[in-house]
């Protein structure tokens, strides 16, 4: 009983990781280069504007599919290794 | 064949089809009525979840608010996209492990009490109501101006077909339709685009049309929009913004406005595992991203379009004379939604930024008298097919997809709806006892209800339908999405806690829109000017959702940490949505 309650604690640990890091790179594409950090990104040309734009309005979108997808996969695994797969 | 004729097939058939699933996909049980039997596969359900998703507003608004907002407006390209990552990591696959049927259902027993459901019903029924509102109304627009019926006529058509499926089949009957609606928008939406993104750009693949070159001029596309509406007194198209923060907090509001919407959220319930409940996340962005890496395509490809219809021989020489106007203007201006007013007397129609003040003298010195050209946002992509002159099959087609948009989102809308009332009202706050029949009886009592509801606020819209979708966004960032997230990741968070910040959030969202938009909307009685000075810090209304969400969970931890903890068995039921292990299909109580 005390080790399953420490393997769901270390499993859910493992999961909020890896909600964070993705997290990270969500805000990083869509705040970050597409807003904040767009200025910073007009000086690489993207067929007729800068990188900031495109992530605005097609890059954003890009890396959320990669993201989701890379999460499911990710954690589908990580409760294999855990064990707590259904 | 007449127009009305193709439309009309077009229309016709789409029905035939949606009423033939009906009748094959009916539900026989509570659990089929709500989560289409728990056994969804999960790229259906992400198709589904598209189409539920995909509102009147995505298909015929979202196109034509970029057009005219250019980059400032990408707000909702992304806004409306990521908030499947939080839905993805943050809500879905837990919601799934702990196997209910509604969204109030998990508030009420994670934060074991009645009170805390009861508001979420009500955030519920408030969020989907006057999102409905839009669909009926929009649905409405689109047989009027295709099938030649008065929009009354058009509403109550759309009212009976969704009546048709939704009551009798339920979640069931609403996933299979929802899946053939999304083949109709989503064919509707492309291959109009295709076309006009080879007349313009010589490359049949909108998303890189975009991005590539105008063949008319040899420059790039973008380059090119940015120097004609330039020209025209116009903000750049690709013009940085200003308002960062605002920016930033619109499309926070946006996301998780987004996920914490209850129609989408319970799609996820239908389908069989949680780790399937991640690959439909993945799945239905996958098919949304299909028409929103369009929508921007289309958005600048038609402004050009449009620049070019009215001053064919570039914006530096004259304009289009109002007698040789093509064919498409004159159909769209019986509607009212194209206006044009002679106000120089030179029967030309001259369109152009008249509120810039740099650009006046220009506009005085080729003797323009102020812009002369009205045209709403959203005929844009209903008129598309007719601006590219394409075949008139094209223009029957997007008939169906715009009424395909609007009845599938109503759809969602309405079964989220009716679950709240028979599930959460009815059988768990007012009568336990009930048996599943009478429970099947009362959602299809509360849906039909509902769908009169929505027809009665169709046919007379308040005057405030337009605003109301953000009240809906508004909403359910500011209440549900915190409360949901803070019930799987803290098992500190009580009932004082979530019920306090709830409230705070919501109530503290409604403050800020109706002070700038006017108490209950009622016009005349908001306290400050809707005006860029006037706003706290430079927050618009519509994005303080994501301010209520900060606050609703600062206040639940302040006041969860001042009261005693969750009992036990709640703190262990937290444990149990947070591993996939040992997940029933969903599951009454």
């Amino acid at each position: 009983m005390a080790d399953d309650k420490q393997n769901a604690a270390a499993y859910w640990q493992a999961n909020v990781r890896l909600i964070t890091w993705s997290l990270v790179v969500w805000a990083l594409v869509s705040y970050g280069f597409a807003i904040l950090l767009r200025p910073m990104l007009a000086g690489i040309p993207v067929g007729g504007t800068d990188l900031g734009f495109w992530f605005a309005q097609q890059g954003s979108i890009l890396t959320f599919i990669a993201i989701i997808f890379h999460y499911a996969w990710r954690l589908n695994k990580l409760d294999k290794e855990f064990g707590v797969e259904e | 064949m007449s127009q009305f004729a193709i439309n009309l097939i077009f229309v016709g058939a789409s029905f035939a089809l949606y009423i033939g699933i009906a009748i094959w996909a009916r539900a026989g049980s509570t659990k089929e009525f709500y989560v289409a039997g728990g056994g969804v596969n999960p790229i259906t359900n992400g198709m589904a979840t598209a189409a539920d998703w995909m509102s009147a507003a995505s298909f015929i608004s979202m196109a034509g608010l970029i057009a005219a907002g250019g980059y400032a407006n990408s707000t909702f390209l992304m806004g409306w996209t990521g908030g499947y990552v939080l839905l993805a990591m943050l809500l879905a696959p837990y919601l799934r492990k702990f196997g209910k049927f509604t969204v109030p259902d998990f508030i009420g027993d994670r934060f074991y009490s009645r009170g805390a459901r009861l508001t979420a019903v009500i955030c519920l029924i408030i969020m989907s109501v006057t999102y409905v509102i839009g669909q009926m109304t929009g649905a409405g627009v689109a047989f009027s101006r295709f099938l030649e019926v008065s929009s009354a006529a058009g509403i109550w058509i759309a009212a009976a077909i969704v009546f048709l499926y939704a009551v009798f089949g339920g979640m069931k009957g609403i996933t299979y339709t929802q899946v053939a609606q999304y083949v109709v928008l989503i064919v509707a939406y492309t291959i109009p685009a295709v076309f006009i993104s080879l007349q313009i750009t010589g490359n049949p693949i909108p998303p890189l049309g975009l991005f590539g070159t105008h063949v008319e001029s040899g420059m790039p596309l973008l380059e090119k929009l940015d120097e004609v509406v330039r020209e025209l007194g116009f903000r750049d198209y690709t013009a940085d913004v200003d308002n960062k923060l605002n920016m930033v907090l619109f499309t926070l509001s946006l996301m998780i406005g987004t996920a914490g919407l209850p129609h989408v959220i319970i799609r996820f319930f239908t389908v069989p595992k949680v780790a399937d409940a991640r690959w439909s996340a993945g799945w239905t962005l996958i098919f949304i991203a299909l028409l929103y890496l369009t929508a921007p395509a289309v958005a600048s490809m038609a402004r050009l379009n449009l620049v070019n219809t009215i001053y064919p021989e570039g914006p530096t020489a004259d304009a289009l004379a109002y007698a040789d106007r093509p064919e498409w203007v004159k159909t769209w201006e019986q509607t009212g939604l194209i206006r044009w007013e002679d106000k120089n007397n030179d029967g030309r129609i001259q369109m152009y930024n008249d509120a810039n003040a740099a650009f006046a003298p220009t506009a005085q010195a080729r003797g323009w008298n102020g812009n002369e050209l009205t045209v709403n946002n959203d005929i844009l992509v209903l008129a598309n097919p007719e601006i590219a002159n394409l075949p008139p099959w094209v223009i029957g087609l997007i008939a169906a997809g715009g009424i395909a948009a609007a009845l599938s989102t109503a759809a969602g809308l309405l079964l989220a709806i009716s679950s709240a009332i028979s599930h959460d009202l009815i059988k768990n706050i007012i009568n336990p006892n009930i048996s599943e029949k009478n429970e099947m009886m009362a959602a299809r009592i509360s849906m039909a209800g509902a769908i009169l509801l929505a027809t009665y606020l169709g046919l007379n819209p308040p005057g405030f339908a337009a605003q109301v979708v953000a009240l809906a966004f508004g909403i359910a960032a500011a209440s549900l999405f915190p409360a949901l997230m803070m019930g799987i990741f803290s098992k500190r968070v009580n009932d004082k806690g979530a019920i306090a910040g709830m409230l705070a959030g919501l109530i503290s969202t409604l403050v800020y829109i109706f002070t700038y938009l006017g108490w209950f909307f009622i016009p005349g009685t908001n306290m400050l000017a809707n005006t860029p000075d006037n706003w706290l810090f430079g927050v618009s209304p519509l994005s303080f959702g994501a301010i209520g969400a900060i606050i609703n969970f600062a206040v639940a931890y302040a006041v969860s940490l001042a009261t005693e903890e969750p009992p036990q068995e709640i703190q262990d039921l937290v444990e149990s949505v947070r591993t996939p292990k040992g997940a029933g299909a969903a599951l009454d109580h």
